[in-house]
């Protein structure tokens, strides 16, 4: 780095009388400039043929859905008339299926605006964290921290809400078990090895996604009228 | 073969041809090359990719496939954009046009509407992948952000859209959603009113979701999506490390760990 000082920043502005020669390497920020000694192949046609099978192959199912699946329609909208259940679309029943459970401050604004945070500081929170896999050192602590985290987490949503809920507890404990399983058993086989690397990011998103599955799939398919319990191949679905 | 090749190299050598693409057959490596930096809408990819990058099961071209949705959207959107009024009975009695009076128009519906439950459900799937491969890490961490934005603007696009057909399905499903807008502290009223031109879902509601999801959403999901797959690029390229967790940064202090995590693997 003592060689930095032969450059000169240039600030002139006549690009003709001063020609940039611009070359920027940020060692880190740029991995593009890593050498690797990856087989490499031309993007025409390698690539581009894949993204031309993948374009038609993607099309052709939606095509032979479209010929085959109508949209629904019902009749047409009536403000007097409420369907029971109304429900919104797929992918805000699981924050539909947790309205039944908390009141809308807690479902529909606070627990969905936690959820976009999450997903936004992912990356930076993680770095700290991947630095050594999680049960590394100080095993029996982190262990504590972990049960005692679940403990809570649990106590909240068996507790709090107008009724347990439990597609957030049970994924909850199948998760910390098997986040829990390299700590019990250190060094038993090449599985257990690598959940042992697994990041505590990896597991909380892993809950996250079981979790938000889970909620989705009851309300869609298991919810009927007045929001209770039906099942999908006794009473189809609403 | 011979005589196909001759007829190609005819077309290719055309003043006319080559003044719009400005090379010859793509059979050298130099012509290759020219054929993705030479092009507007290719040179999104560099010229050259790793070969384990394009591999499907690396991506599954979850990503690609989110815009392949989009783009099946777009057209077919336009499409029925030639037949659709947003105002109340006319939304409604125009999904009955399309599918009793408008020549294929029952299929485009039918084609729009499975591509957005496609798109919805590919982006959060792209999403996953992103997040188990470890591809959100630095350099990667602002293309996740933008990522997030992304999914948020799917998700808006189809539940302004899931209002037009002004059925009772659409009505109920964006009264329950709206009502939402209500628990928010202290504005949650504003913000309905603001959402909906109204107190309740009504025709204003239509209109705005309506521009919405014609204009506002679509215009800022292009750019956005450009500036994703930008980088993409500047960042260098899909990620290779290892799959599920470590990353592989040579010349970074965590190469310790990462070749243990090379040896589970
Ligand atoms: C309209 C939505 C989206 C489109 C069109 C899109 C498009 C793409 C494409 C074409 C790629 C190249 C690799 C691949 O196919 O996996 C990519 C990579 C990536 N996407 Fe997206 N994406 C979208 C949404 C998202 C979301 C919701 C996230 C995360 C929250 C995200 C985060 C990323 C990241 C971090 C990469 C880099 C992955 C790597 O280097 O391996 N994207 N995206």
């Amino acid at each position: 780095m003592s060689q930095t000082l032969k450059f000169k920043l240039e600030t002139d502005e006549n690009a003709r009388q001063s020609p940039v020669r611009l070359v920027v390497v940020q060692g880190e920020q740029r991995p593009a400039v890593e050498v690797e000694d990856e087989p490499q192949v031309m993007t025409m046609p390698h690539l581009l043929v894949r993204e031309g099978i993948a374009l038609i192959t993607f099309s052709l199912l939606l095509v032979l859905l479209a010929i085959f699946v109508d949209a629904p329609l019902e009749e047409m909208a009536n403000p007097q008339k409420t369907p029971n259940p109304a429900k919104a679309p797929w992918y805000f029943l699981g924050l539909q299926e947790l309205l039944h459970y908390y009141p809308p401050l807690i479902s529909g604004v606070l627990l969905p605006g936690l959820v976009v945070l999450a997903l936004v500081v992912i990356p930076y929170f993680n770095i700290n964290l991947e630095r050594k896999a999680l049960w590394e050192e100080n095993r029996a602590r982190k262990l504590a921290y972990v049960w005692v985290s679940v403990a809570v987490l649990s106590a909240i949503f068996l507790f709090t809400g107008a009724h347990p809920v439990w597609p957030l507890v049970i994924p909850l404990w199948a998760v910390a078990m098997v986040m829990s399983l390299p700590a019990v058993f250190p060094q038993q086989g090449r599985f257990i090895l690598w959940l042992g690397n697994r990041s505590l990011a990896f597991w909380i998103f892993l809950w996250f996604l079981i979790a938000s599955v889970a909620l989705t799939v009851i309300g869609v398919a298991f919810r009927g009228p007045g929001w209770e319990y039906t099942l999908p191949w006794r009473d189809g679905i609403y | 073969m011979a005589t196909s090749r001759s007829i190609l190299e005819a077309i290719t050598r055309n003043r006319v041809y080559r003044s719009i693409v400005r090379r010859g057959l793509a059979d050298t490596n130099r012509n290759r090359s020219l054929a993705i930096f030479g092009n507007f809408f290719l040179h999104i990819h560099p010229v050259k990719v790793n070969l384990r990058a394009i591999a499907f099961t690396r991506t599954f071209y979850l990503g690609g496939l989110s815009a392949a949705a989009f783009f099946i959207l777009v057209v077919t959107g336009i499409f029925l954009m030639f037949y659709y009024h947003p105002s109340v009975p006319r939304a409604f009695e125009d999904m009955k046009d399309l599918e009793f009076v408008v020549y294929m128009g029952l299929f485009l519906r039918n084609l729009h509407r499975w591509a957005a439950h496609a798109m919805v459900a590919l982006v959060l799937l792209h999403m996953v992948r992103v997040f188990f491969a470890g591809a959100y890490r630095p350099p990667r961490e602002f293309n996740w952000v933008i990522g997030v934005v992304l999914l948020l603007v799917t998700i808006l696009l189809s539940y302004t859209g899931y209002l037009l057909p002004w059925d009772q399905l659409a009505y109920w499903g964006v009264t329950v959603g709206t009502n939402m807008a209500d628990a928010v502290p202290f504005v949650g009223e504003q913000i309905k009113f603001l959402l909906l031109g109204g107190n309740s879902v009504n025709e204003n509601a239509l209109l705005r979701f309506y521009v919405l999801h014609c204009v506002v959403l679509p215009a800022l999901l292009v750019l956005l999506a450009s500036v994703h797959i930008w980088r993409v690029r500047k960042d260098g390229g899909i990620y290779l490390g290892s799959p599920g967790g470590e990353e592989k940064t040579s010349g970074s202090k965590e190469d310790d760990i990462s070749t243990e995590s090379k040896a589970a693997d």
